[in-house]
């Protein structure tokens, strides 16, 4: 490649891993697993990273990383972008962002529907947004611009939420499917927050599952979620990321994984961190169902075929 | 209200007023589903935004959480927040106001020595996130001729720091960053802090009177003779090679370099 080619733009740099395919699971990454993960030596699981903690310059966090990455596919997780805010991105941000997908390269790249900023304050929260027909176009050039910026789609993640907006005039199913279409990205589908905004807002999560554009998915994310009650004394489930997958979110995993095939699926777990043996535990029961609705999957697909 | 109807604020401004603003009323553009109330889902979002920047102050002072003891740290932490929010969606930036908050802040006026802490802890955290880079070997100036060592210019390492106290926060940040017993701390013998992280781990240690003067004026680009008549104002006895010695040994320097640019 000549010198004059190369100047028109950045280098487009190959993936050193194809996207993950079929039943592979994996696990939100915790330093102190480190030492555990690296003594298995490499496996087929992949490993998810909240890409803010490692927009440091150096030291540690980018040593385990490295480390980590050498031997396991990656998924570069955003949380603070503020896709769904209606301020311009942090240019400033996204450059950081894009700087880790350069030098990680990872396998997956996700965002939030959500927002985070607003003005000059930065919450550290992932904030609902109302469904329009204004925010709707806010988020597809918020989503495009992050699209340009790393050259890849990434993965837009359905939020869990406990209000709505009065505003809103449209379905949070439709204003997704409209955002993949506009925009091209792909979507992670977490079906615990399906699970937690169905329960708060008294919806059926198999009706939001069949009005979702599930071939759109390419990454799904379970947690555990923790209860409390609304103001009128009825549950209110919180998108907690402390504990295991509750059994209804199982259900509708398998129900969702017999429908699509396999999709990397992953365990969140970011508060009250188990012992890697507990986490890793947590993914063969998501590879279990996995590799089971495998099998049965592509006779599946021939039926809907003919 | 009033200010609400003669200029409507947009569903995002009125979302966020409240979230750390506890005498807010909960936001009218929101609502539960089917005629059902939003308070207290509204304060779920307050708690998270709350709880999680008092957590990761936690994480960026745990020796000041650990001296002060959990509930002391969270109420103070829950005033810096109101007043200080963070601007940045890197947490690990989130807090350079707090020490200075903690020196103002009515109920910590107890313990004087408790914002110098702080400012340590704050410098551990930038080492600890700060490049990585080689750090200069212990012979580099053994190449220097003796005549020309007063010309050698230093680079600092990108993790370098140094916080100076009148208090002995070198001592209270050791004993409080553990979770080993604690005994009685004599706080009031001034310590000058050397921060460094040569490789993955960050280093802290004494400087000797007259080190800190000597260190800043090396980062500051002076040479080794200039940094050197600095120390010795401070203290006659400041020892110049030894304690040269002992900043590269720490990992303080990148580089050490002759007047005509000859690296050494």
């Amino acid at each position: 490649m000549d010198a004059a080619n190369r100047s028109e733009g950045p280098a487009i740099v190959p993936l050193r891993f194809s996207p993950l395919i079929g039943g592979v699971t994996g696990t939100s990454f915790k330093h102190e697993h480190l030492p555990a993960i690296l003594a298995e030596g490499k496996q087929r699981d992949f490993f998810e990273v909240h890409a803010e903690n490692y927009m440091g310059a150096g030291g540690p966090p980018h040593r385990a990383l490295e480390a980590l990455r050498r031997d396991h596919p990656l998924s570069l997780h955003g949380v603070c972008m503020s896709i769904g805010g209606p301020q311009p991105l942090n240019r400033e941000h996204l450059a950081r962002f894009r700087r880790l997908v350069d030098r990680y390269q990872p396998a997956l790249i996700s965002e939030h529907l959500a927002w985070s900023t607003h003005e000059t304050t930065y919450f550290n929260d992932l904030l609902p947004l109302p469904y329009t027909e204004a925010t709707l176009a806010r988020v597809c050039n918020h989503v495009d611009e992050v699209q340009n910026a790393i050259r890849r789609p990434i993965l837009l993640e359905n939020p869990s939420t406990y209000v709505m907006f009065r505003e809103s005039t449209m379905s949070e199913t439709e204003f997704i499917r409209r955002i993949a279409q506009r925009t091209g990205c792909g979507l992670l589908l977490d079906i615990n927050n399906v699970f937690v905004s169905a329960t708060n807002h008294g919806f059926s999560p198999l009706q939001y599952l069949s009005a979702f554009p599930l071939s759109r998915v390419g990454e799904i994310h379970l947690a555990g979620h923790a209860e409390q009650f609304d103001d009128e004394g009825e549950p209110l489930l919180i998108d907690s990321h402390d504990c295991p997958v509750a059994d209804p979110v199982w259900q509708l995993f398998e129900t969702v994984i017999r429908r699509c095939g396999a999709i990397p699926t992953l365990i969140e777990w970011d508060s009250k961190i188990p012992d890697w043996p507990i986490l890793k535990a947590e993914a063969a029961a998501a590879r279990a169902i996995l590799d089971r609705c495998y099998a049965i999957a592509p006779r599946a697909y021939r039926h809907a075929a003919v | 209200m009033p200010l609400f109807k003669q200029r409507p604020q947009s569903a995002y401004a009125a979302f966020a007023a409240g979230l750390i603003d506890p005498s807010r009323v909960t936001p009218s553009v929101i609502a539960g589903p089917k005629g059902k109330a939003a308070t207290r889902r509204y304060n779920v979002y307050r708690n998270n935004v709350t709880v999680s920047l008092i957590e990761a102050l936690a994480a960026i002072y745990p020796a000041v959480q650990r001296i002060t003891g959990d509930d002391f740290f969270r109420a103070m932490a829950r005033s810096h927040i109101r007043i200080t929010p963070p601007t940045s969606p890197l947490l690990f930036d989130y807090g350079r106001d707090f020490p200075a908050f903690i020196q103002q802040y009515e109920y910590a006026q107890s313990m004087p020595w408790l914002a110098d802490t702080a400012r340590l802890e704050r410098a551990w955290l930038d080492a600890y996130h700060a490049a990585d880079a080689e750090p200069l070997s212990s012979d580099a100036l053994a190449a220097v001729r003796p005549d020309r060592l007063s010309d050698v210019v230093f680079k600092a390492h990108p993790a370098t720091r140094v916080i100076c106290s009148r208090f002995s926060i070198v001592t209270i940040f050791a004993a409080n960053r553990g979770t080993g017993p604690i005994g009685r701390i004599d706080a009031s013998t001034p310590d000058d802090a050397l921060i460094t992280r040569p490789d993955l781990d960050v280093g802290v240690r004494h400087l000797p009177p007259g080190g800190a003067v000597f260190l800043k004026s090396l980062i500051a680009g002076r040479t080794l003779g200039e940094a050197a008549a600095c120390a010795l104002e401070v203290s006659r006895s400041f020892d110049i090679a030894s304690s040269i010695a002992e900043m590269i040994e720490a990992g303080a320097f990148t580089a050490a370099i002759l007047g005509d640019n000859d690296d050494h």
